[in-house]
């Protein structure tokens, strides 16, 4: 029995307000026909005894207070899901466009997905191998991980996630049961394609489900995607036991997008404009990350955003910084020199890496090396404002020696070539290498018998050709 | 259960409307709609009422029924509360988990306590007894580290006892003693008692702070010392080691419970926590810290009204293990998330906004949470107390902003994290110049008489030096260092010394994560010995050069790992070592 309701009583945006309606639920989907053709979709988002208030998904143009009949659906947003969504393509709200047809199975699931119960969660251990040094080295990626990339406008952040798509060991222990979920909101359309090339190249485009939302496509669209591309991942992992690797760029558009329907709903907003549930929106999605006791199966994730003008205290890095374990900063200055990956050592942290390396993991030194390159590296940077002020000739015997190892610690431990692909042991010795350049007595942070085992200072030739 | 209903009117997110409910009261709990969700009266404006309701109200539609209960928002007391994990309104997730699997579902309902189960239980009490609330009646084993001890709940002002049932084992709602009140009714007692999270129990007298919640910190216990009863906040940016802190903090304080209040925080970290603290070793009793332990944890994205309701579901278990006399800590990481649940459910119901669109009653919420710690004689006449540590996470990693300066004004302790020591790896990141704690003064006499007279002085002489170091540190940021004189060479390397031997701590080492009240001040006294000898030499004419070259400067600073915890005499053995040097130097250089 659909009753159908002939008739808006206001439009604001992507919001309109039905009136008169009967028996409408909180966060019911329901199907708007305009003009009698276009089929549009929107979502109740406050509903009270005679009115509700829809947002609508696909954008208001061409709906008017009379040509619009709305239909309620009776269930919230749903996804139809098996395992053939693999290798498919899909718009922003689900619905295929490959041209292969809808994905035909019972498993209906609500998109906006549960919390896990953190006594049935299992705390990630295992370690991903990504062939990056200054990720394996001293960020590691961790199985079941939530571990965002922050760039900003032109760096190769995109470069840097197709890079880790290919190599890393997602699916290693598990006999290739593992897949890619990839989320984009409201990206270019160069960077959909080229990460749709990237997946064809590396092999894998069979492993893959993409969710489209490009820049040009529905604006309040975009509010579903990373949730849709988020319940077809938590189902590929923990009801097919795959290992799920989850992509989703770019959470900037996503935070815009909500910022436009919130100031269109006439909210209080809080920092630049933002709702103040941004934090419990982003967590919603960043927390769908992980793996669940006693299964196989897990989620890992890898958001993209812009900081917008490279601000790190920007609400969205920020309020994502308290959620995700961890970031991968990327920055200006090193992609300037060429370098690449760009990542900024300093700040960018995996929370998940104490318990993820070490011996039976890793090699036991790892813990150490990552340390100690992170307060040598520190200590570079007062050498170089200190040369900046006086002059590199009148700097001490060990401040120019930091300076000669930051500069071979950018460019041959960050900086790697985009398909290079170094082994963890590879890293570490690397790590070694670089810090034989400074004398032992500064090595403060290894034990002295790790110190004992693996230190060995650099030739003096190497030493020179490091200056260089 | 009333027969008192409602009918929802509109649905904005948590937050439900009722129009013309009668009979409602404030922060009255209510189970709404066909799901029986739970939910909290918050407002009351003339013909419309509003409640936040504890779960996602996802296809919930207006005309479906509140149901009044005409009890407040309350939790229930009594032994299994440790060694637990409860979300925000008290249901142990454990039970959740057992009735709807690996996802949080709406509508669970489970008791807060295990009903079936069957405690060893002593009664204390024998019949004609007077008993005042507050009194213990009954005991018995929780877990290998606490006795539970049971009392008359405080809202019974006076009783005597009429019958008591035998020792054995009993349920926590089996009725054990019969008392009569003084209007002569009776009224049965069980081990457990219900009472409301926003009303703080109430204790006999508040006590002065005069001893240090003993935390195994170096840069905690000695230089910003915190109180048992006391008060303090953690504010730092991510990324800067709050809840590796406050990990540390529940593993090794010598408090006697711990409350650890994981508050819009990551989920991960709760497994974590979870799992570590089943496996660890309680330094203090050597049984599973979990046996001391309880954790509340509303992730991140669980419903936000019960993120705000976990604070005070988690404060008032501490207050009802602080009256059975144990000295308790809460973990409340992170009251910012606490903040941002008022400020969001505010917004929902359009209240006006003060700074940030946080509300005006932010300061207010946060003086009466942090003022229900305490060290207190509580109504039975022991002592016992609470101690809040309140991690903060400002936005963007500026203490200015409303929830950290608010805070500020109500705590005395203040642990500012800092970014750049943090990207350096020195952890804990807590930056000693930005940092201070008011319970030095307080505790002095306590220091003095339980680690040694000279522990106070030996303290601000430390501090001292770094501030030096500080001053210091503007020149050479701008001429370097080689050109400054002597004197203050050693300033720096002293500093140096007691930067990364003794401010910094290593929480994986094993003698390093958790060092005893007596070793921190051995390697004060070893430093300083070290600083005086040094200054001697200098005066004399010894350039720095040549004391560095002795070496000795390092092997103080590896002092943290090279003594371990139990074998302290090895500091003379470092005072000779100096000696030494102070020789060496002089007879090389004669």
């Amino acid at each position: 029995m659909a009753i159908e309701y002939l008739g808006l009583s206001s439009i604001n945006g992507p919001l309109v307000i039905l009136e008169g309606v009967q028996n409408a639920a909180y966060d019911e989907i329901v199907e708007f026909t305009v003009d009698g053709k276009e089929k549009k979709l929107g979502r109740i988002i406050e509903c009270y005894e005679d009115y509700a208030v829809i947002q609508v998904f696909e954008g208001t143009t061409g709906m008017s207070l009379t040509n619009t009949h709305t239909r309620l659906t009776g269930h919230p947003m749903e996804i139809t899901l098996s395992e053939d969504i693999l290798g498919r393509t899909f718009d922003g709200i689900g619905r295929p466009i490959d041209g292969f047809g809808p994905i035909v199975s019972d498993t209906k699931v609500n998109v906006n997905g549960l919390p896990l119960n953190p006594c049935r969660r299992e705390y990630p251990r295992n370690f991903i191998q990504t062939g990056i040094s200054a990720i394996d080295g001293l960020t590691t990626l961790i199985r079941g991980q939530k571990l965002p990339i922050f760039s900003g406008n032109g760096l190769p952040h995109d470069q840097l996630a197709a890079q880790i798509v290919q190599q890393a060991n997602i699916g290693k222990d598990a006999e290739g049961k593992f897949g890619i979920v990839f989320a984009a909101m409201g990206v270019k359309y160069d960077v959909a394609e080229y990460f749709r090339k990237t997946f064809e190249e590396s092999g894998v485009s069979s492993h893959v489900t993409m969710f489209l939302n490009l820049a040009n496509d529905p604006v309040v669209e975009r509010l579903i995607t990373p949730k849709v591309a988020l319940t077809a991942a938590e189902y590929l992992a923990f009801e097919k036991h795959m290992h799920i690797l989850v992509i989703l760029t770019d959470i900037t558009s996503y935070c815009e997008a909500m910022r436009e329907v919130s100031s269109s709903k006439g909210e209080i907003p809080s920092r630049k404009g933002y709702p103040g549930y941004l934090y419990s929106d982003l967590a919603s999605l960043y927390e769908r990350a992980g793996i669940v006791e006693g299964q196989e199966g897990s989620v890992t994730q890898i958001p993209i955003l812009t900081m917008p003008n490279d601000d790190i205290t920007h609400p969205i890095p920020d309020l994502t910084g308290y959620i995700t374990e961890g970031q991968i900063v990327l920055d200006r200055n090193l992609h300037g020199q060429g370098i690449y990956p760009p990542i900024s050592v300093l700040p960018s942290l995996s929370r998940l890496m104490k318990d993820g390396i070490g011996e039976g993991y890793t090699r036991e030194d790892h813990q150490a090396v990552a340390n100690q390159l992170f307060s040598s590296y520190a200590k570079v940077t007062d050498a170089r404002s200190l040369a900046s002020v006086i002059g590199e000739d009148e700097l001490s015997e060990t401040d120019r020696q930091y300076l000669t190892f930051g500069k071979a610690f950018e460019k041959e431990f960050v900086g790697q070539g985009p398909q290079e692909n170094r082994s963890i042991i590879e890293t570490l010795d690397l790590g070694w290498k670089l810090l034989g350049l400074l004398p032992k007595s500064e090595l403060d942070r290894v034990d002295t018998k790790l110190l004992d085992k693996y230190y060995k200072p650099a030739d003096p030739k190497d030493v020179a050709a490091a200056a260089e | 259960m009333s027969e008192k209903t409602g009918v929802i009117y509109g649905i904005n997110g948590p937050i439900i409307y009722m129009k013309n409910a009668v009979g409602f009261k404030m922060s009255e709990m209510v189970y709404v709609g066909k799901e029986k969700l739970v939910g909290e009266v918050i407002s009351l404006q003339g013909d419309t009422t509003m409640v936040q309701v504890y779960e996602e109200t996802s296809g919930m539609k207006p005309g479906e029924l509140v149901y009044g209960t005409d009890s407040a928002v309350s939790v229930l007391l009594g032994p299994g509360i440790l060694n637990n994990i409860y979300d925000g309104i008290q249901r142990p997730l454990e039970k959740i988990a057992e009735q709807s699997g690996k996802y949080i579902t709406r509508g669970v309902s489970a008791s807060g306590l295990d009903e079936e189960k069957k405690w060893d239980v002593t009664i204390v009490v024998k019949p004609g007894d007077k008993l005042h609330g507050g009194d213990i009646i009954a005991t018995c084993p929780e877990t290998p580290s606490i006795v539970h001890k049971s009392m008359m709940t405080p809202l019974i002002e006076s009783a005597t006892v009429k019958s008591v049932k035998p020792d054995g084992r009993y349920t926590v709602l089996e009725p054990i003693i019969t008392v009569e009140l003084p209007d002569g009714t009776t009224q049965d007692l069980t081990l457990a008692q219900k009472w409301p999270i926003r009303v703080p129990r109430p204790s006999l007298k508040r006590l002065p702070a005069s001893e240090p919640l003993v935390t195994g910190q170096r840069v905690l216990d000695t230089i910003f010392p915190i109180a048992r009863g006391g008060t303090a906040a953690i504010p730092g940016g991510f990324g800067t080691g709050k809840t590796m802190t406050q990990h540390s903090i529940a593993k090794f304080s010598n408090a006697n419970v711990i409350i650890y209040i994981g508050c819009g925080e990551r989920g991960n970290e709760m497994t974590e926590v979870l799992e570590d603290f089943s496996k660890l070793e309680d330094p203090q009793t050597g049984n599973k810290l979990m046996a001391r332990t309880t954790l509340i944890a509303n992730t991140s994205n669980m419903p936000v009204a019960a993120r705000e309701a976990s604070i005070y579901t988690g404060i008032t278990l501490a207050e009802y293990y602080r009256d059975m006399g144990y000295d308790v800590a809460i973990m409340a990481d992170s009251t910012s998330r606490w903040a941002e649940a008022l400020r969001e459910l505010s917004g929902r119901m359009e209240e006006m906004p003060a700074e940030e669109g946080f509300p005006a009653y932010l300061a207010s919420r946060l003086s009466a949470f942090y003022e229900r710690a305490g060290m207190v004689t509580t109504l039975n006449g022991l002592q016992g107390s609470v101690s809040i540590i309140g991690a903060v996470s400002p936005q963007g990693g500026d203490f200015s902003e409303p929830v950290t300066m608010n805070t500020k004004r109500f705590v005395r302790c203040f642990w500012g994290l800092d970014k750049a020591l943090a990207y350096a790896r020195h952890y804990p990141a807590i930056n000693w110049m930005q940092s201070y704690s008011e319970y030095v003064g307080d505790m002095s006499p306590w220091y003095k008489e339980h680690v040694d007279p000279k522990f106070i002085s030996d303290r601000t002489e430390i501090v001292a030096i770094l501030n030096a170091e500080d001053k210091l540190n503007e020149t050479v940021k701008l001429i370097g260092s080689d050109v400054l004189p002597d004197d203050q060479k050693l300033t720096l390397e002293i500093a140096r010394v007691i930067r990364l031997g003794f401010l910094q701590q290593n929480a994986f080492h094993k003698d390093d994560q958790n060092v005893p009240l007596k070793k921190q001040f051995l390697m004060m006294e070893t430093i300083l010995k070290l600083y005086h000898v040094s200054q001697k030499l200098v005066q004399q004419g010894h350039p720095m050069s040549v004391l560095r070259a002795e070496g000795i400067y390092d092997k103080v600073i590896a002092i943290k790992y090279d003594v371990p915890n139990d074998h302290l005499e090895m500091f003379d053995d470092y005072s000779k070592m100096i000696d030494d040097f102070y020789q060496t130097v002089l007879e090389k250089n004669a």
